[in-house]
């Protein structure tokens, strides 16, 4: 490839304009933000690291209820989330096409249905009074007498999230790993029964998962990403930001909260900021994870 | 005996396959609730949307909530067919712009050795982490400071380039081995004849699941029509269904809402079966052989 130098650049300069214009100069703008004090409508004027600083000493209802909410969250949909889709991937790549497309419809289907399904179908689900699918279930079994105010009871919020956040896990990353299953070269696998592979999970250990790293890592990326970014949930599901008692309350809520509510927005800028840092740190652990060997 | 495994994207039923149907199954009708809920619900009448016991499945279908949908929208003053125009027209080149730019970027990025890729390819995936809403105030800055505010361009420039999209492909150009293009060099082929000749035959699947991914996100997008512009008949077919669901009392709303949510969900489902077909890359590993 010699006498190309340029080439590179020029594949990339469309993609870059654009990027740098409306991607990299909005998030640089933001993180000066999280510098300053800017309440939306006056100039911000620089106070330095005052909103983080603010933020680890201050700030009660982070320490007490966004972080754990969050990291809680996190901890169950992330993984859980990720080891769904990829297992849900890899069964239907072992089938044949006509019901392979029906169920990655549907798995696919609660990621594509924006807000306004979501809010509709569980609302519904989980209403408070008699004429909810849950309680009326629940009711009719005898489990429990009177019902239960799901969406503003305390206990309840964070764990109906989570359901609905793992139920809504199959996204782009369950598509991309699912081709990287349909597209491991054939002929390895034949190989592989040469050399010993006993079952469909030393297959799946020794030739499945090497061979599609690229699209493991995609996954995992997206995994974290949406997982750590998730917050319309709780206020969907509610109706309220913040939810009741701060109970279902995401790091995306409490930005929202104050840039959006308050109109703080130096210090919903250094909370992304601080958001941004902590998904960058389990991104690069995942990619340790499958970059290497 | 060594073993023989059945294979990946069988042709045809096979009882070995029977085990992963009762896997699937139960997942399948709890996961598939929600989009038969949507489409029983928005044929519902009053009675039934707030029967108890609840029913689930629709018993006297009517079209009560299309009506009530589609007078409030001949109320509006514009008529329905311009936000579908809008949001079709935009959707479509933001689509077909960012599939262009992220695979042309992606094949550089994979392929290229050149000063600055690996801190160019962390920028990118550090900037799909950053949460959307934190950048949504210096964005409209940014597209005020351009001039673009209430143009198709408002609605076009700033989605195109994605940053997921770039990461999905580029993952699947590195899966593509050297070796295929030294030999297309040494045939002679110019670059842009390997990107056209070689890389876009072999990512299919990947284009596919991005042009999923980026239809689905333009289509529902509503944060264009919300703040980069100011005329009605600029906005697009989900903001106008959104503020539709949202400006009309509970009761009757319910109703539209769910209908609002199928026709906005139809779309989506049809080009998922179009393109989901096309994720088997026949040609992957053919080129070595």
């Amino acid at each position: 490839m010699r006498g190309n130098k340029k080439s590179p650049y020029l594949f990339l300069a469309p993609y870059i304009t654009l990027f740098t214009l409306f991607i990299v100069v909005p998030v640089a703008m933001a993180i000066f933000l999280s510098f300053t004090n800017f309440n939306t409508i006056e100039t911000p004027n620089f106070v330095g690291f005052m909103n983080y600083i603010n933020l680890l000493t201050q700030d009660e209802i982070f320490m007490q209820y966004v972080l754990p909410n969050t990291i809680l969250f996190a901890v169950i949909v992330g993984p859980g989330g990720y080891m769904l889709s990829f297992l849900l991937a890899w069964v239907l790549a072992q089938l044949p096409k006509l019901p392979r497309t029906v169920f990655a419809l549907i798995f696919y289907s609660p990621s594509m249905t924006a807000g306004i399904a979501m809010a509709v179908v569980w609302r519904v689900i989980f209403s408070g009074n008699q004429s909810g699918y849950a309680n009326h279930i629940l009711m009719t079994l005898g489990v429990i007498n009177e019902p239960i105010i799901w969406l503003q009871d305390t206990r309840y919020i964070l764990p109906i999230m989570i359901v609905v956040a793992l139920w809504s896990s199959m996204g782009v990353g369950f598509l991309a790993m699912m081709s990287g299953v349909l597209n491991v070269d054939q002929t390895l696998y034949e190989a592989g029964a040469i050399d010993g592979i006993k079952n469909r999970f030393q297959e799946l250990i020794y030739i499945t998962i090497p061979s599609m790293k690229p699209q493991m890592l995609f996954g995992a990326v997206m995994a974290i990403v949406g997982t750590f970014n998730a917050g319309a949930i709780g206020v969907q599901l509610t109706g309220a930001n913040p939810t009741p008692s701060y109970a279902g309350q995401l790091m995306v809520n409490h930005i929202e909260d104050y840039g959006f509510i308050r109109f703080e927005m130096g210090y919903a800028a250094a909370l992304s900021v601080v958001l941004l840092l902590i998904i960058y740190l389990f991104a690069t652990i995942s990619k340790k994870l499958f970059s290497e060997a | 005996m060594a073993f023989k495994s059945s294979g990946i994207n069988p042709t045809k039923f096979d009882v070995s396959q029977l085990k992963f149907y009762l896997f699937l199954v139960p997942f399948a009708i709890f996961m598939a609730l929600p989009i038969i809920f949507i489409f029983n619900h928005a044929f519902k009448p009053l009675d039934e949307l707030y029967a108890f016991p609840p029913r689930f499945f629709v018993i006297n279908p009517t079209l009560e909530n299309f009506q009530n949908l589609s007078q409030l929208a001949e109320q509006s003053g514009i008529p329905l067919s311009r936000y579908v125009f809008n949001s079709l027209f935009v959707t479509v080149i933001v689509v077909f712009l960012s599939l262009a730019l992220s695979t042309l970027a992606g094949y550089a990025l994979s392929k290229k050795q050149f000063r600055g890729k690996k801190m160019l390819l962390e920028i990118n995936n550090t900037a799909l982490m950053f949460v959307p809403i934190a950048v949504m105030i210096p964005r409209f800055l940014t597209v005020t400071t351009i001039g673009i505010e209430d143009t198709y361009f408002a609605h076009i420039l700033p989605l195109v380039a994605m940053p997921v999209g770039l990461f999905l492909i580029k993952q699947f150009i590195d899966q593509i081995p050297d070796s295929l293009i030294e030999a297309a060099v040494i045939d002679g082929a110019t670059d842009f004849k390997i990107y056209w000749k070689v890389i876009l035959p072999l990512i299919k699947p990947a284009i596919a699941t991005a042009a999923i991914l980026a239809f689905q996100l333009v289509w529902n997008d509503m944060e264009t029509s919300n703040l980069y512009t100011t005329s009605e008949n600029m906005r697009t077919l989900a903001f106008f269904m959104n503020t539709l669901a949202a400006q009309t009392n509970v009761v009757v709303g319910q109703g539209m809402a769910a209908v609002a949510s199928m026709i906005m969900f139809i779309p989506n489902l049809i080009l998922f079966v179009i393109l989901q077909s096309k994720v088997m890359n026949t040609m992957a590993h053919s080129g070595l052989k």
